[in-house]
């Protein structure tokens, strides 16, 4: 199996290295207690969370100096492995949140951080884990301000389970809703396609490929706020995780009443994510990514806006890849190159590889 | 991307649609209606309609999608009998991961995994084999599924469990064959076919040799035709020539892999494993003779119809499922009177319906609507 840490994070000692979770850790007495405070609260480091109430509080007021809307967002995060080359199931936990807030037009600020954690699981994975939800938290901005940890018992879930909620501000004037998508607006992705959903199967380890793809897993808030910057009138953004770009844009062209066409020869993906989807009969279009966006402008607010995106670290490989039309409405189209085009639908289920 | 990129060239295959739609306008005062050219192989399907060819086709051609998807043509009654192997508590059950959603009379893989069975996809036979090696104290069974193309793998995963002495492994053989499907829909009566894009990889085992019948006695010219853009569209030139000058021979456009004998261990391999059935039921199309083959006697030990007793049911198709006539031309998809109202991709009652390389599923996903493209 293909797995990676992130050679930058140390776990420091504590009397928990070496062991693994019990029962007991999730009892509600003395072991939970300091799990939470030698594991969580002590690598989150946030003034929130250390003062250990049922709750988290923050003051209104600066709040409303961001905006005049809050933005609330919850996910869980299942994904096996919970080591994967580029990332980890607590960065994407983080990255997950963040994004969803931040595709909205909201400024992420504050997230919570729920654990389900499985019975013999090894402590010094769920410490490594927290310390990888902090450094990506750090690099976004934002604060983890509050938590829970249960423990099943062994067989009751596969190893961890997260989930994060988030909240943030969304700024006066901004309105991006999957609805707003007009004709002759234009579609941006901020770079390569597929990333994530091939890098899951490679470290599945299933395959045995002579390669590595790392996950795309990335925060995009600082990339918004600067496309933000540039254009505050975004119609549609999204973020294209399950079910990849053809589900995101299929959104978009139901919601708004339009028509979606993609140039097939403009849309970034690697050709090892285009290998691994030839080798197994999958479609890139439909490939998970945790770090990409989608979004539909106004053409004329489209050159100053790719540019501003390649000049993000999180955007170098941003590009055009559609435009959008009227007929046939709520349908998102294909232009093969051939000159032939074909209706990207919504996936029925979950993508199966052919078997010739 | 080396070796793919080549054969999706935009600019050669406008090169070939010009070259077809030239020689299409020759053949045309000859016609009475369109010429029906079918590719029988699913894998041509979806490459058809993944690059938009069929709309870059002059009228006067029409592809007719053949029953060569073998996830399209498994009969119902064969997915309950996978099901009943699934569920026995011992039983590992590997397959194909398009095999998961094939609906049998009461339910699919997919959702007999859900409902407990222990259920694997894999990509190959010879992972399933690496199942049994780990789990011995389980008995793993391989659907084995597919033309001849899949064959030689199943074929081989044996024999290496006969050789390891593995004896937690067997195959619940379904491999159907080539010939004698195409046979059927040439003798059917209401057959009215010009041409055929012959399948490429169950060529590159089988040779050229077995389609002669189809040229010499059926005078009906044939191309075997890889599974890239560029390769259906020279195919299809290739085809089109043979009609203009009035010739029936097997054309091999697909010279990269397939060897005009096919490939002599994969051969071997079929032959000292497999042997004929006398009949088989492909689904939309009936029984069909020899469509099939089953496993040697000397294999029994790793048969999992023979290891563990297999109802073999015939379940009677829905009546409402016009799948036969598709797959032989006679109607479109969307003539189906169930056509997108009761089978669509998420309930699928036909074959055609079910694998994205079913016809009905690739007109139904492709947008294709007779409404929508008057």
């Amino acid at each position: 199996m293909n797995t990676s840490f992130d050679s930058t994070i140390k776990i420091p000692k504590t009397k928990f290295s070496g062991q693994t979770i019990t029962l007991s850790h999730g009892a509600g007495g003395k072991a939970m207690h300091d799990l939470i405070e030698l594991i969580f609260v002590n690598t989150f480091k946030s003034s929130e969370l250390s003062l250990l109430e049922d709750q988290a509080r923050f003051d209104l007021t600066p709040l409303t100096a961001l905006g005049d809307r809050l933005a609330m967002t919850t996910d869980s995060y299942v994904v096996d492995p919970l080591f994967f080359p580029g990332g980890d199931i607590g960065k994407l936990a983080i990255t997950g949140t963040v994004n969803d807030l931040a595709v909205g037009g909201a400024k992420p600020l504050y997230l919570t951080c729920s654990m389900i954690i499985e019975e013999g699981f090894a402590i010094d994975e769920l410490h490594r884990i927290a310390l990888s939800m902090k450094k990506t938290a750090d690099e976004a901005g934002i604060t983890i301000v509050t938590g829970d940890t249960k423990v099943v018992p062994r067989g009751f879930a596969d190893k961890l389970f997260i989930n994060t909620a988030g909240i943030g501000v969304i700024a006066q004037d901004i309105q991006i809703l999957a609805s707003r998508a007009e004709e002759d607006d234009v579609v941006i992705i901020n770079g390569y396609i597929g990333d994530h959903g091939a890098a899951i199967v490679d470290a599945r380890g299933e395959l045995a490929l002579e390669m590595s793809i790392e996950t795309d897993c990335q925060v995009l808030n600082h990339l918004i706020q600067d496309m933000l910057a540039c254009c505050p009138d975004i119609h549609c953004m999204r973020d294209a995780t399950r079910g990849g770009l053809a589900t995101v844009l299929n959104e978009f062209a139901i919601a708004s009443d339009v028509a979606i066409t993609l140039e097939q020869s403009q849309i970034p993906i690697r050709d090892e994510v285009r290998g691994v989807c030839e080798v197994l009969g999958l479609d890139p279009l439909y490939l998970a990514n945790e770090g990409k966006l989608v979004a539909i402008v106004k053409k004329a607010d489209a050159d100053a806006l790719l540019n501003v995106m390649k000049n993000h670290p999180a955007g170098v490989n941003s590009a055009i890849i559609g435009s959008v039309g009227t007929f046939p409405q709520g349908k998102v189209l294909l232009e093969t190159g051939f000159g032939g085009t074909r209706i990207i639908d919504m996936l029925v289920g979950e993508q199966l590889p052919r078997i010739c | 991307m080396k070796f793919v990129d080549e054969f999706r060239d935009t600019n050669k295959a406008k090169t070939l649609i010009k070259a077809i739609k030239e020689i299409a306008k020759k053949i045309a005062p000859r016609q009475s209606k369109p010429l029906q050219i079918m590719e029988f192989c699913g894998g041509h399907t979806h490459t058809i309609f993944r690059y938009g060819i069929e709309q870059m086709l002059p009228d006067t051609i029409e592809m007719v999608h053949g029953p060569g998807c073998p996830v399209c043509v498994l009969p119902m009654g064969r997915v309950d009998d996978c099901i009943a192997l699934a569920e026995n508590p011992d039983v590992i059950f590997t397959t194909f991961g398009d095999a998961m959603r094939v609906p049998g009379s009461k339910k699919s893989l997919l959702q007999a995994k859900a409902d407990g069975a222990d259920i694997r996809m894999t990509y190959s036979p010879m992972d399933a084999l690496n199942l049994a090696r780990k789990n011995p104290d389980k008995d793993v069974i391989f659907f084995g599924l597919g033309f001849e193309t899949t064959m030689p793998s199943s074929a081989f995963t044996v024999l290496a469990a006969e050789q390891e002495g593995i004896t937690n492994f067997s195959l619940f053989c379904n491999h159907i064959t080539t010939v004698p499907t195409i046979k059927a829909v040439l003798d059917s009566p209401d057959m009215k076919l010009d041409g055929f894009l012959a399948p490429g990889h169950v060529a590159m085992v089988i040779g050229e040799r077995p389609f002669d019948f189809i040229a010499q006695d059926y005078n009906k010219p044939l191309v075997i035709t890889g599974f890239e853009p560029l390769d259906i569209l020279q195919s299809l030139w290739m085809l089109l020539q043979q009609i203009e000058q009035g010739r029936s021979h097997v054309e091999n456009q697909y010279t990269r892999i397939v060897q005009p004998n096919g490939n002599t261990p994969a051969l071997t391999a079929i032959s000292l494993v497999f042997e004929q059935r006398e009949f088989f039921e492909l689904r939309g199309l009936g029984s069909i003779d020899h469509s099939a083959v089953r496993m040697k006697p000397a294999y029994a030990a790793f048969d999992a119809e023979r290891k563990f007793s297999v109802a073999n049911i015939k379940i009677a198709e829905p009546k409402s499922c016009q799948c036969g006539e598709v797959i032989k031309g006679v109607i479109k998809p969307w003539d189906c009177k169930i056509f997108g109202t009761k089978c669509t991709p998420e309930t699928p009652i036909g074959a055609l319906m079910v694998s994205s390389e079913g016809a009905c599923s690739a007109y139904f996903n492709n947008g294709y609507d007779k409404k929508k493209l008057a």
